[in-house]
């Protein structure tokens, strides 16, 4: 015959015990709480302007699967936790770009894949149109290089960026 | 239809707007026709039983060191012959009539043409910058363009 934890007499319940066999408690820190589900569920931004959006959507198909890390796209800024930006960015483009991102609730992350993203790649030099790096509009926390890189690299840089979240201290600033 | 028979046509309707044929290492030959007729000549290609050129493929601007071009490649899909006219304009201000109501699918490349080498096309129905900015200062694809060291705050 089980206990029911509801019917454990009455009074307060003293003890981890009280609750009875049936009741769980898991004891951990807030922190790593929140940072596990913030890491577990990086809805990201569909912003592919070049061919390393083709990369993405690869990584996001079956065969490599990004739905297993909880990564699965959005095509609203309003719902993305991380703007993966897969490909070249021009002048025109960046005002887009920039607004997205500004679109994007808190707290939000950016990986730049490919070299595009990262430098500008090969039009680096010698190019009128392109943003020479992604990193002169938004903030961004992991770089993918490749050109374009492989979906491993991706999920590569999606499992770093978690490691990432991992070590955010969310109440640190309430402190000060 | 032969190149030079087209050039021959071309001549006895135009007189002196068809300038000469060149057929020497281009392929398809190119007639240089006068800027300012190339909307009618456009039209009597188009429109001649003969010649039925109803299909413009491509329209391009060309920097020389001394002048400009614009570059039309017209094909045939009624008869299968192809030709390319070729308009030659001065560095200073160059504008030549637009061809967008012969061909519609010009106004799109005349755009491109307008936007990357200061090209105007007069009379056109739409005559924007299309690749780049709308703010966007100079012409990039001049040989003479220089780059600006920034654009919107953001380094170029």
């Amino acid at each position: 015959m089980s206990q029911n934890p509801a019917q454990s007499g009455p009074g307060p319940a003293a003890g981890p015990g009280a609750l009875g066999p049936e009741a769980h408690v898991m004891v951990g820190n807030a922190d790593k709480f929140i940072n596990w589900c913030r890491r577990s569920s990086l809805w990201y931004l569909l912003f592919a302007t070049a061919c390393c959006g083709i990369e993405l959507m690869q990584a996001g198909a079956s065969r490599y699967d990004l739905d297993r890390f909880g990564a699965v796209f959005r095509a609203t800024p309003r719902q993305s936790d991380l703007m993966i930006v897969a490909g070249t960015i021009t002048h025109k483009m960046a005002e887009r770009l920039v607004r997205l991102y500004e679109q994007m609730p808190e707290p939000k992350y950016v990986i730049s894949m490919g070299s595009c993203a990262n430098t500008g790649g090969p039009f680096y030099k010698d190019s009128y149109c392109v943003v020479k790096g992604v990193d002169l509009l938004v903030p961004v926390d992991v770089y993918v290089p490749g050109c374009p890189p492989r979906p491993e690299a991706l999920i590569d840089g999606i499992i770093k960026l978690q490691k990432i979240i991992d070590k955010k201290k969310n109440f640190a600033a309430a402190k000060a | 239809m032969e190149p030079k028979e087209i050039f021959e046509a071309v001549k006895q309707t135009f007189g002196e707007a068809a300038v000469e044929l060149q057929e020497e290492g281009f392929h398809p030959a190119f007639l240089v026709v006068s800027p300012e007729k190339v909307r009618e000549i456009g039209r009597f290609l188009r429109d001649d039983p003969a010649m039925k050129f109803d299909s413009l493929m491509c329209l391009s601007g060309v920097d020389y060191p001394d002048r400009f071009a614009v570059a039309y490649h017209l094909h045939s899909l009624a008869i299968g012959h192809r030709i390319g006219v070729k308009a030659y304009l001065p560095k200073e201000a160059p504008s030549l009539p637009s061809v967008d109501d012969v061909w519609p699918a010009a106004n799109f490349q005349e755009r491109e043409a307008f936007d990357l080498f200061g090209i105007v096309f007069e009379g056109s129905w739409d005559l924007r910058r299309i690749l780049l900015p709308e703010d966007w200062v100079g012409h990039p694809l001049r040989k003479d363009y220089k780059y600006p060291d920034s654009y919107h705050g953001i380094k170029v």
